[in-house]
């Protein structure tokens, strides 16, 4: 097995929730609660799960953009959690992010050339010329010619765009992306272009991503290990191949079996949930899947389980599997 | 199984008049919705969609847009021909529409009773208001709505997602509409959301044999819940077949395309199809097959001429010279 690029311990990001007139502290949003897991060199890590689990949060904190409330994160064996400002600044250049909404994330004032030398300027990389030729290089890698470098973000179509958020996270040499749903925003037939890009670009520049995302099939397109999260846990994490074929946990089973099938002759068993997600500031006791699991008992009211590996490459939080 | 003709749209032309001159956003588009079935509309982002549908209610915004041509026939009666007024009367009557967006469809200031009770009284005057309550509990519960006589106070923003698209579906079926339209209504849910949603509207559609036309640009949404298919690309309709036809044996070149670039859950690909290039700018292709570009198999008929809707068989036509070519060999 490869090395071990990324160590997540026990990571938690707790938000205030401030009201009344002196903004006092009276709950705590529980985005990341306790969330571990280690991304190895070289692969594709999804994430999974629906709105507001917490998958950008654990995205941002590993970066530090949000600052974590607890828990360690060892990137290539630093320790992140204790670097100063200054030190963290330079780890960047290390790990990217791509972010869902291209556009939000470019300023439309920068022409592409801009947009895509900047990073090199703050890390301090090149003289001008250098960086002039890794910018051709760079547009090329992803797809795009050199006569798009004078041209500005609105110029661009949806796909377009998320080749220069691409671009603009490579051009430091990075070895860790963390994508946030980088093809959400874009059509099948464009989203296609840009998952096989994202792919050949791990091979040829022997990347490692961490990929959010909440299409199903996207993401075991893409990854070769699997984390599904609910309510800012990681609820199960394994190999694609093994999370797919046999989930485990019974909140994995209704979140694949809800994916409709693009094809109508396709009969699956379908396992609906009833009710809603709760909210993530006021969590149900122990197993906060228990509101909704038709399998709850007893003791998921009133136990948290946790994340334990059952079989080689396979962990799942779930009381079912206590015995095993 | 023919079942009788709802909604006949016949050679629908919206345009769009801006700065840029006149656009066709919808350009000569032919379909029909028959009693009782669920049809799909599918098609990636500015493909004319939600201008379809919007015309059909009535609702183009207008100035810039304007039906500029074709028929839209309810049981016969031809929409486009009706005054303000007298549309007026039939939305949510006759046709009803759902959108992606719950909440910008709802009044924040009122609460979900009040807003139902208007609908239902629009439709039905000389109801009394004790009448069209129970008329909203009524359809509230048909909906799934849970705790129907509490949530009748509670205002809009107090749900969820899912809650507030079965709000919008109960106000849609308040005065029983023979066609239920509904652009891309689980869009913005979660999937395990989008699932209980999907499953209400194939119970109403048997319950109440409702027809449903169903917008979306999802192709595991069309396999799961309609029976018959329609593909638009820039505007227009490139094929339509029933929904088994359409994923066996699509003959359009783009609605290939489509289907094999969707990553399906089931199995693991090395690499994805994916369709080369960028949809065209509406308006931007006069003459020819708009899909030329970024077509495998475009020849030189593809440019010089435009290829029409044809008829494969009677359920099945694709908008491809090498449709027609097969046929006549
Ligand atoms: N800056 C913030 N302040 C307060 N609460 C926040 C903040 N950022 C996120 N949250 C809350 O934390 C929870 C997790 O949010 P997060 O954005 O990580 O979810 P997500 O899984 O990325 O969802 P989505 O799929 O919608 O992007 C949510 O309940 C959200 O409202
Ligand atoms: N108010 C408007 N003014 C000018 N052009 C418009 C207007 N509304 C729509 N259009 C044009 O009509 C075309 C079709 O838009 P429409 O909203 O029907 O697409 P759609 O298929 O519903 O896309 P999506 O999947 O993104 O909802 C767009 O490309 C746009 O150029
Ligand atoms: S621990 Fe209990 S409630 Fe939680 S998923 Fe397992 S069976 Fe369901
Ligand atoms: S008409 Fe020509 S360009 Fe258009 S889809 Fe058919 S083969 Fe391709
Ligand atoms: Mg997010
Ligand atoms: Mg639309």
């Amino acid at each position: 097995m490869s090395k071990v690029l990324l160590k997540v311990n026990n990571l938690k990001k707790y938000f205030p929730i401030r009201t009344g007139m002196f903004a006092r502290v009276t709950g705590h949003v529980k985005a990341v609660d306790d969330v571990s897991f280690e991304v190895y060199e070289g692969e594709t890590l999804g994430i999974v799960g629906e709105s507001g689990c917490g998958k950008s949060t654990t995205g941002r904190t590993i970066m530090r953009l949000t600052e974590p409330t607890e828990g360690k994160i060892e990137f290539d064996g630093t320790d992140l959690t204790d670097l100063s400002n200054e030190d963290m600044r330079k780890i960047r250049r290390e790990i990217q992010m791509v972010f869902q909404d291209p556009y939000a994330s470019l300023n439309p004032r920068h022409t592409i050339e801009k947009i895509l030398e900047e990073p090199l300027i703050v890390h301090g990389m090149g003289d001008g010329a250098e960086r002039k030729k890794k910018v051709m290089e760079y547009l090329k890698i992803v797809g795009l010619s050199e006569y798009h470098a004078k041209r500005y973000p609105h110029q661009f179509s949806g796909g377009q765009r998320q080749r220069v958020g691409i671009a603009r996270a490579l051009m430091t040499n990075p070895k860790l992306i963390i994508a946030d749903e980088p093809v959400s925003a874009l059509d099948v037939s464009i989203q296609a272009q840009v998952l096989n890009l994202m792919k050949q670009l791990q091979e040829d520049l022997k990347l490692t991503y961490i990929f959010i995302a909440h299409d199903l099939g996207v993401v075991r397109h893409i990854s070769d290990r699997v984390g599904v999260m609910y309510l800012g846990r990681m609820v199960e994490l394994a190999t694609s191949e093994s999370l797919y074929d046999k989930p485990l946990h019974p909140y994995t089973q209704a979140l694949l079996s809800a994916v409709p099938i693009p094809d109508p002759e396709f009969q699956g068993d379908q396992m609906l949930l009833t009710g809603d997600i709760p909210s993530p500031s006021n969590p149900p006791s122990g197993c906060t899947f228990h509101t909704r699991c038709p399998f709850a008992t007893e003791e998921c009211k009133q136990k948290a389980p946790n994340l334990r590996e059952i079989k080689p490459g396979h962990s799942v939080a779930c009381h079912l599997y206590n015995d095993q | 199984m023919t079942r009788k003709v709802l909604l006949d749209v016949k050679g629908l032309e919206t345009t769009f008049f801006t700065d840029d001159g006149a656009v066709q956003a919808v350009d000569n588009i032919h379909f029909d919705v028959h009693e009782g079935e669920i049809l799909g509309i599918v098609g990636e982002s500015g493909c004319g969609k939600s201008v379809t549908s919007l015309s059909i209610m009535g609702l183009v915004p207008s100035p810039p847009g304007k039906i500029t041509n074709g028929e839209i026939l309810l049981e016969g009666k031809d929409l486009t021909k009706l005054t303000d007024k007298q549309m007026r009367a039939v939305r949510g009557k006759d046709v009803a529409m759902i959108f992606q967006e719950p909440m910008t469809s709802l009044n924040p200031l009122f609460t979900i009773g009040n807003q139902l009770v208007e609908a239902i009284r629009i439709h039905n005057k000389s109801w009394s208001k004790k009448q069209a309550i129970a008329r909203a509990i009524e359809i509230m519960k048909l909906v799934g709505l849970p705790r129907s006589e509490e949530l009748i106070n509670e205002y809009p923003h107090q749900l969820s997602g899912g809650m507030r698209q079965r709000v919008m579906i109960a106000m849609a079926l308040v005065c029983d509409p023979k066609v239920l339209i509904a652009d891309e209504p689980t869009t913005a849910l979660d999937v395990t959301i989008q699932a209980q949603i999907l499953k209400l509207m194939k119970d109403l559609n048997e319950r109440l044999n409702t027809a449903i036309l169903l917008i979306t640009h999802d192709l595991g949404v069309v396999a799961e819940t309609c029976e018959r298919v329609v593909v638009m690309y820039a505007g227009q309709v490139v094929e339509e077949a029933p929904v088994k036809e359409i994923f066996k044996n699509p003959q359009h070149p783009y609605t290939q395309g489509l289907i094999q670039s969707v990553p399906d859950m089931r199995y693991k690909k090395d690499s994805l199809f994916s369709i080369p290039g960028n949809v065209p700018k509406p308006g931007s292709i006069k003459t020819g097959c708009r899909f030329a570009a970024r077509c495998q198999y475009v020849t030189e008929r593809c440019t010089a001429e435009t290829p029409a809707l044809f008829e494969l068989s009677s359920t099945h036509k694709s908008r491809c010279f090498l449709v027609e070519e097969g046929i006549k060999q």
